[in-house]
């Protein structure tokens, strides 16, 4: 197997005196979906917050690449080719799509207007669109607020955003939560032609038919740790399962 | 239950196939957006007026009265709009007013004689000052995490108490005669200098609102603070521009007072916060942040300031004014609330 593209090694951290996460380690390698499993309370959100750098760790190690590096905050992980679609969406309801898929790395006009900080609304939307229709959303007047768009279009928009910005790793926080059945479909093939692009994509969910279809590995987190590494080919949702709800403990099994 | 109500993406695009696209869309929004109606409102009270008392009214003697009468309220409403869009306040403002005008008015006294030396060093100490207490506003707010309602409450205590101590409570008179027969009073084909000057801030906020990162990251910010801040946008840097903002264009009015009546007005200006919060929230911006145009905000200031000057002109008592602009105040954000409320039954769908 090629070397982990991003690394998480002994990664402890904790609130209130409550230990989230125990010496989690978890890896993601280039042009494949690395699931993250686990029940509620396992650390899947804390683990997937600290390498996205929304949260500081208490300890460990973070590894992108080869090098040991630090993720202080969602810009670093940012320039390290790291986005996430965050399970709140982090959308701002009151911007149109366009806005919301180029907030903080707005486009300007060129020239002297650019410098004064002029926005290129025609090319942000058209570079919007044109991830939509990569993604197959069918968005009539995209320039209506993302508050009057449905569930599954917000969605959408997240996950696009996420899409068009990642060069290394993106995290995936129940990507097709609010989605109906044709738009999970779609999020879905936009996954795997992510992967195959070569970028490694973390994928957390509880739907597991989905994360059996997806996932090229699993990693089993359990009260803060990890307990299993599943390669999905040779595994059973039973396993998975089995792993998750303790009644199975094997680290490496992959 | 919602796994049943939601919309698969093929009704949801079959129920807007015959949805209006593109200018029909856009005049859609801007038929259900706030500050639409407002504007009608405002024409309305125009003609109106026009209609009970055209000689009187309709005159450019009186429109021009009406805008010089506005100008500085218009010039802090900018300002304000900018605040409130990132669901912010800034209740600093009157007395932010005051204060730059004390500190103007005495530096140029302090110079002492009539010519443009002591009026510039003045005007600037003055824009300084206003500007200081604007970023000490931002500084409290993003980095103390003080809530701005209090943070600007005390800086509104602190500001015309300061005023009060340089000056005694005494307003000072005597600035150079000049600033008043230019700047103050005088005229550039017809339209008097204060108009230009808060004609020229409304034109550049709106623009940099409409048009600029700096006019996106306020809305983002008001929208969605959480967002932007893992957007990368360094929002308390930006917070303490809106305010330093809101502080200077305060420290402006003050100027354009100062250069208008002579004398620092210490007394005139404890509601000038609530006029400019009333007229940004009547123009359509939302107090809770993320919506708002400075082209709203100008019909804001101007509904209040055409029915004074009208019932005036009437013969009705003026105070009516009060009355009738608390009452639209009330069912702006009324309607605002229930387009709220209807975009978070939209949610769950």
């Amino acid at each position: 197997m090629s070397e982990p593209l991003l690394e998480a090694r002994h990664v402890t951290k904790s609130f209130a005196g409550v230990r989230a996460l125990r010496g989690v380690d978890f890896a993601v390698h280039p042009g494949e979906v690395a699931a993250l499993v686990g029940d509620n309370g396992a650390g899947k959100s804390t683990l997937v917050k600290i390498l996205s750098g929304t949260l500081a760790p208490d300890g460990g190690e973070i590894w992108f690449e080869g090098r040991q590096v630090t993720v202080p905050n969602p810009v670093a992980a940012r320039e390290l080719g790291i986005e996430t679609v965050y399970q709140d969406l982090a959308l701002a309801p009151e911007l149109d799509p366009a806005a919301n898929l180029f907030l903080g790395r707005e486009l300007v006009r060129p020239g002297p207007l650019g410098t004064l900080g002029f926005l290129d609304k025609a090319a942000m939307r058209r570079q919007t669109n044109k991830a939509f229709a990569d993604l197959g959303i069918g968005l009539q007047d995209t320039g209506a607020m993302v508050a009057n768009l449905s569930g599954g279009q917000r969605q959408s928009v997240a996950v696009s955003r996420a899409a068009t910005w990642v060069s290394k790793v993106v995290f995936m926080d129940e990507p097709t939560a609010a989605l109906g059945v044709v738009q999970s479909g779609k999020v879905r093939d936009l996954i795997r032609r992510v992967r195959d692009s070569g970028i490694g994509v973390v994928l957390i969910s509880h739907n597991m038919p989905e994360v059996m279809e997806l996932a090229d590995r699993i990693e089993v987190l359990r009260l803060g740790v990890r307990v299993a590494r599943f390669r999905a080919a040779d595994t059973t949702m039973e396993q998975v399962i089995a792993a998750m709800t303790g009644a199975l403990g094997n680290e490496d099994v992959a | 239950m919602s796994e049943i109500r939601e919309v698969p993406p093929t009704a949801t695009e079959d129920e807007r196939a015959d949805e209006p696209r593109g200018i029909q869309a856009m005049l859609r929004r801007r038929l259900t957006e706030t500050t639409t109606w407002t504007f009608l409102i405002l024409l309305g009270i125009v003609a109106g007026f026009a209609v009970l008392r055209f000689e009187q009214f309709a005159t450019v003697f009186n429109f021009r009265n009406i805008a010089a009468e506005a100008s500085a309220l218009l010039i802090i409403a900018v300002g304000m709009t900018f605040v409130i869009i990132t669901a912010g306040i800034d209740l600093s403002v009157g007395s932010v007013v005051v204060f730059s005008g004390v500190i103007a008015a005495k530096v140029m006294l302090g110079i002492g004689g009539e010519g443009w030396g002591a009026i510039g060093a003045g005007l600037l100490a003055g824009l300084v000052a206003g500007l200081a207490w604007g970023v000490v506003n931002g500084v409290l707010v993003t980095k103390a995490r003080v809530p701005p309602l209090i943070v600007t409450l005390g800086t509104l205590g602190m500001a015309l108490g300061s005023a009060l101590l340089i000056t005694g409570g005494i307003d000072v008179r005597g600035v150079p005669l000049q600033l008043t027969t230019t700047i103050g009073i005088g005229q550039l084909v017809g339209v008097p200098y204060v108009v230009i000057i808060a004609a020229l801030v409304t034109a550049a906020g709106a623009v940099t609102l409409s048009m600029t990162r700096f006019g996106r990251y306020t809305y983002a910010i008001g929208s969605n603070a959480e967002a932007a801040r893992r957007a990368g946008i360094n929002v308390d840097r930006h917070l303490i521009k809106v305010y330093g903002l809101s502080g200077f264009l305060a420290g402006l009015a003050g100027m354009v007072s100062l250069a208008r009546f002579a004398t620092t007005t210490i007394g005139g200006h404890s509601t000038d916060n609530l006029a400019a919060i009333a007229a940004v929230v009547l123009g359509g911006t939302s107090l809770f942040g993320g919506i708002g145009t400075v082209l709203g905000t100008v019909v804001g200031v101007f509904i209040p300031a055409v029915l004074q000057n009208g019932f005036v002109i009437l013969g009705v008592q003026p105070f009516w004014q009060q009355v009738a602009v608390g009452a639209v105040l009330i069912v702006a954000v009324y309607i605002d609330q229930l387009k709220r409320r209807a975009q978070e039954r939209g949610e769950r769908r």
